[in-house]
């Protein structure tokens, strides 16, 4: 039909009124999408700052119902389990992720890649229990060791895989150049290839971080919890999320409110391992990677 | 940069590791909620004086409670429901039932009604069976003439995990209806349509916070949450408020069933004056034979516990004390624990 | 030599998770799934309800969070200035890393009470005769659960469609637009019509990290392992009875049934990641002829 003719100007009244309606609902439903966050951060930065104190990072829990008391020791819990776990994924997951980018054909690093791929969608309850059965038990005892085990187990995939794509965009220029100067295969792996991506490496390392640093289900059964001040690795082991879960199903207002103080604690320093994580990336240039 | 910063937070937790470590012992219990309000009041109360042990009570239900004992991943066990036979029966060593205090499971709720609400047996089974299904019905209304009873739906809260509070309520339940029998136990099949909340704590946390909700809980947990709650008919047809003096009523004159039956005794249900009928020991349950370093700490521990010290220490915060010539006994067969 | 120790482990697991679930299903076969009574004091498994939980709050978190991740996905990518999108979609990102536990905290404290006191009257008021919208406003409950997960999986959603979504040649776009088309036109046939496969597996990656959830879904879904038609009932999923009965366990056989259904949410988990990453290897072949 030609350009002016009714049935076309009909037609493109209602595509624009279609268009407008469209693109209105759109944009409606984005912010929709913005409300639930604010009101998130709103509340967890309202009702957390209210009760925060200094208490709340340097003392015990109080007995049942006795008012103040603290976090403290949850903290340092947390903190103990992290690292645990860190020393044991780093070093595998970041060998591992290394082994499956130079090795990339082998049968058996198919199999591996196969195998973090599958431990990604383990749900971390599944791993909680697997720990309980393999290390709870026969030790007797819930345990900062079961604990940061179960959040290793979490971890590992996440660094390998981190570490894989960011060494499989190494050119192969730069191994050949090792190699060609006169260096064994694995020199080459660990010093050249390996130095040259090392922030880019360590930037999957806090994500991962990041993501355990709030798990609370596997911990349920594996550091269980403590009153206590943590003393040893052999000890069931307070940790923040499994703490701001027993008081926030508590009925008492004053565990509510240290419960909002740890939650806002820990979006605080999952945020910060975050937002540091972006500046590093955006050094290297490399786009983000969604896990 | 950020191996720097993984590096100190590891150098700085295992400082701070070492400076705490003291030489005290750490002696692990878990189990019933209704008792962590106590445990952890007396560990409080404990420690000052007692500084050769550190104790740590998490309240995950007396279900939990017992398997972890048995698994051997705690030292100690509390309970409000004794240890079935089959379960005794898996146990390396005899698990020893120390009675350490006694409480009250309440009807609580949440309804703008003035005044005390009064309640039977009956009406409480058949509101807890989702048969009662509204606030105003008739069977209430009868109970308690003088009241005004809202037009609210009876929301009913009951535990998702395996307690001994539910097998203190469920088994006075099977006494007084027949429609419960059999139907009593750590865990119950409830009525589809009614809520699950964990420990006492959540349910408590249920109640408060919907309107129209009536629940079970240890006394401790409505007084400590400013939750109403009913007071129910006895066997002598008394309506009684549930407090330390009708909780020990139900213990009068028990004492040499109780020695019978290893303390293992229920007491819901009395026929006693001034009984509050769905009232209950709870028990710390020990291995008859246990490592010298630990044992030795937990006997002290225990044999405080049922000093008259500790006991009235428990009266204050809403628990009943063991009578005293059951808690005598007891001592008398904690004396007989063997430590190697 | 560190892969076969991490393969040992894994192989590890699965055994483990295999092995534990045999007695249960040496005793009831294939029924365990599609039975639901299930009363641990009477040693009865039947792990119907809790795959019903799961599926529900898992569709209705879906039916939820779909449409509003994809249109801000959509926004970001096509509307947006650069100004806002890049503050807009940092935000969202920043949605993703709060974890669970503590989406249950908000859940149980601010959702649930709003959900109570002014979404609930509504249904019940108008179309409380519809069995989907019956019963007393608890709160919680199924609907409550799934719109936690619906904000919950809208980070992940709204992320893979925008990375689909710019994956697609801007000369497409600018070819439907130069034909004559509307904003909307372009964007339904350049965008979301050549995204679509896309759009799925970023949809199913939404799901299976639904289905998965434990924490947030415990703290707000009632735990009754019941089927009940209302949305508004309290329910059960796979994760919150594994997350709660399992310290308690004493039985052999509810330790077994257990194992079973997360044996089960893995194997479901597995399938549904798979599909999704399956969606993606295609989108990426087509996309690169």
């Amino acid at each position: 039909m030609s350009r002016t003719s009714q049935p076309y100007l009909l037609a493109l009244k209602r595509r624009k009124i279609k268009n407008n309606f469209m693109i209105g609902l759109i944009v409606l439903l984005s912010v929709l999408a913005v409300i639930p966050l604010f009101m998130v951060f709103f509340h967890i930065v309202r009702n957390g700052f209210a009760s925060l104190n200094f208490d709340f990072f340097t003392k015990l829990p109080a007995p049942l119902g006795e008012p103040n008391g603290g976090m403290a020791n949850s903290i340092l819990g947390s903190l103990i389990l992290i690292t645990f776990a860190s020393l044991i994924a780093v070093p595998i997951g970041v060998l591992s992720g290394l082994y499956l980018s130079e090795y990339k054909n082998d049968r058996l690093a198919s199999v591996l890649r196969w195998t973090v791929d599958l431990l990604m969608s383990i749900p971390s309850i599944v791993i909680g229990l697997f720990i309980y059965t393999l290390i709870v038990l026969p030790m007797k005892s819930f345990s900062a060791l079961a604990g940061g085990s179960a959040l290793a187990l979490l971890m590992f995939p996440i660094v390998a895989k981190t570490t894989e794509e960011v060494l499989k965009l190494t050119p192969i220029h730069i191994r050949e150049a090792g190699l060609a100067l006169g260096l064994s295969r694995w020199r080459v792996i660990l010093f050249v290839v390996l130095r040259g991506k090392s922030s880019a490496v360590m930037t999957g390392v806090v994500l991962a971080l990041g993501r355990v640093a709030g798990e609370t289900a596997p911990l349920l059964v594996t550091a269980f919890g403590n009153r206590n001040w943590p003393k040893s690795l052999t000890e069931p082991t307070p940790s923040l999320p499994v703490q701001i879960y027993n008081y926030a199903i508590s009925p008492y207002e004053n565990w509510h409110s240290q419960a909002w103080a740890g939650a806002l604690t820990l979006v605080t320093l999952i945020f910060v391992i975050n937002i540091v994580t972006r500046l590093i990336f955006s050094k290297d240039g490399l786009s983000k990677s969604h896990l | 940069m950020e191996v720097f910063v993984i590096r100190s937070l590891l150098t700085a937790s295992l400082v701070m590791c070492a400076s705490i470590a003291y030489s005290a012992i750490s002696i692990n219990g878990s189990g019933s909620t209704f008792a962590e309000p106590i445990y952890t009041k007396w560990f409080s109360d404990y420690q000052k004086k007692n500084t050769s042990a550190q104790f740590n009570y998490q309240g995950v239900g007396s279900g939990a409670g017992i398997k972890q004992l048995l698994e051997g991943t705690v030292d100690f066990a509390g309970t409000d429901d004794p240890m079935k036979t089959e379960d005794a029966a898996k146990a390396k060593e005899t698990v020893l039932h120390i009675p350490i205090a006694m409480g009250a499971v309440v009807v609580s709720y949440n309804a703008p009604i003035e005044g005390k609400l009064k309640l039977s047996g009956s009406v409480v089974a058949k509101i807890f069976n989702g048969q009662i299904k509204k606030w105003d019905d008739v069977e209430i209304a009868k109970l308690n003439p003088k009241t005004t009873l809202p037009s609210l739906d009876i929301v009913v809260a009951t535990r998702s995990d395996g307690s001994g509070t539910t097998a203190v309520f469920s088994e006075y339940l099977s006494k007084v209806s027949s429609d419960w029998v059999g139907k009593n136990g750590k865990t119950v099949k409830w009525f589809t349509g009614s809520l699950g909340a964990k420990g006492n704590a959540g349910v408590a946390g249920l109640i408060k916070q919907n309107p129209g909700t009536i629940g079970y809980v240890e006394l401790v947990y409505a007084k400590e949450n400013g939750l109403a709650f009913a007071q129910i008919e006895n066997k002598k047809g008394e309506f009684i408020e549930a407090s330390n003096a009708s909780v020990s009523a139900s213990a009068e004159g028990v004492t040499k069933e109780a020695i019978a039956n290893n303390f293992k005794l229920s007491i819901t249900d009395s026929s006693r004056k001034g009984a509050y009928p769905i009232s209950s020991f709870t028990w710390m349950l020990v291995f008859e034979k246990m490592p010298k370093e630990k044992g030795a700490e937990i006997v002290n521990f225990a044999k405080w516990a049922l000093s008259e010290d500790a006991q009235k220490t428990a009266g204050a915060i809403n628990y009943s004390p063991v009578p005293k010539e059951i808690r005598n006994e007891a001592l008398k067969a904690i004396a007989k624990i063997k430590l190697q | 030599m560190i892969a076969v120790f991490v393969i040992c482990v894994f192989g590890f697991l699965i055994f483990y998770l295999w092995d534990g679930s045999l007695p249960i299903l040496k005793i009831k076969g294939l029924s365990f799934f599609f039975e639901s009574d299930w009363d641990p004091n009477s040693d009865q498994f039947g792990a119907l309800p809790f795959i019903y939980g799961t599926l529900l709050t898992s569709v209705v978190a879906l039916i939820i969070s779909a449409p509003i991740a994809i249109s801000t996905a959509i926004f970001l990518t096509e509307i947006a200035s650069k100004r806002i999108s890049k503050p807009f979609g940092f935000l969202i990102e920043m949605l993703s890393t709060i974890p669970s536990v503590v989406y249950g905290l908000w859940g149980i404290f601010v959702l649930a009470p709003f959900v109570r006191d002014y979404i609930q009257p509504v249904f019940t008021n108008y179309l409380g005769f519809v069995p989907f919208f019956k019963g007393p406003p608890f709160g919680i409950g199924i609907f409550t659960a799934g719109l936690i997960l619906a904000i919950m999986i809208l980070p992940t959603i709204t992320a893979v469609c925008r990375e689909v979504f710019l994956s697609i040649p801007v000369s497409l776009r600018e070819g439907v637009s130069a034909l004559g088309a509307t904003r909307w036109e372009t964007i339904k046939t350049a965008v979301i019509e050549a995204g679509f496969s896309g759009i799925l597996a970023a949809v199913a990656l939404g799901f299976g990290r639904a289905m998965g959830e434990t924490m947030a879904v415990t703290m707000l879904i009632g735990n009754r392992p019941d089927i009940t038609f209302s949305l508004f009932a309290p329910g059960s999923t796979m994760a919150s009875v594994i997350a709660n009965e399992s310290p308690e366990a004493t039985s052999a056989l509810h330790t077994s049934a257990l194992s079973a259904i997360g044996l089960s949410l893995f194997l479901v988990s597995l399938a549904v990641s798979g599909l999704s990453r399956l969606i993606t290897q295609i989108t990426k072949h087509r996309l690169a002829k």
